[in-house]
């Protein structure tokens, strides 16, 4: 499942929810990404997304995911709008028989989401705003998977 | 007409998100903006900029009716 949230959301309550009722699921594994502040840089970070296309593409990926780790479920959560340094950005979630399958796969979809997931980001800070663009690193990452 | 959406950078150097612009093909829409405001008629054609006609990247012209939906899309930031 693929979501995209104004709200803040409670990584704990959606680990629980996501594990519950499984037999055959030997692994779950989760990533939270939170808001940095930069020592002071960034007061607020700006989220835009378009709506449905972000979600399509996402999917896509999330597709990739699951027939390549052999994956039972997954789930993505994803802030738009206004985050606060230290808030829950992103939640990722994965659901397979091993661990290793849950692992990678969890890495997988946030090195994608990181480098090409239709977002665009603004840092707002004492100096300004700024629109940032994914890092030589954050495509390196991606580079990983291919 | 058409509905245009502007994301990121591009909304900031519109100052406008939205909008109906009467065009009836991709290349029609790019000449009204860019007589408009011809800063953001380049930012339009700039390098990393897709475009997506009813959530659909295209490349080229293509024909828009009163109904399309057309977005442009800067680099992306990821998440």
């Amino acid at each position: 499942m693929i979501r995209l949230s104004e709200d803040p959301f409670d990584p704990g309550a959606l680990l629980t929810a996501f594990a519950q009722g499984r037999s055959e699921t030997g692994a779950v594994a989760t990533f939270t990404g939170l808001a940095r502040a930069e020592q002071g840089a960034t007061a607020v970070l700006e989220l835009e997304a378009y709506p449905g296309f972000t979600e399509s593409a996402i999917g896509r990926i999330a597709d990739q995911a699951r027939e390549r780790f052999g994956l039972h479920a997954l789930l993505i959560l994803h802030r738009v709008g206004t985050i606060g340094p230290g808030e829950p950005i992103v939640f990722v979630a994965t659901a397979a028989s091993h661990r290793r399958a849950a692992f990678e796969a969890c890495d997988f979809l946030m090195d994608y989401l990181k480098s090409r997931a239709p977002f665009w980001k603004k840092e707002h800070g004492p100096d300004g705003a700024r629109w940032i663009e994914p890092t030589a690193q954050d495509h390196a990452d991606r580079e990983r998977w291919s | 007409m058409a509905r245009v959406l502007l994301f990121g950078p591009l909304r900031d150097l519109a100052g406008w998100r939205e909008r109906q612009v009467a065009a009836t093909s991709l290349a029609e829409l790019r000449v009204f903006l860019a007589a408009e405001d011809a800063d953001l008629g380049a930012a339009l054609g700039g390098k990393g900029v897709q475009v997506a006609v009813d959530q659909a990247v295209v490349r080229g012209d293509m024909a828009l009716s009163a109904a399309s939906e057309v977005a442009f899309l800067p680099p992306m930031s990821g998440g």
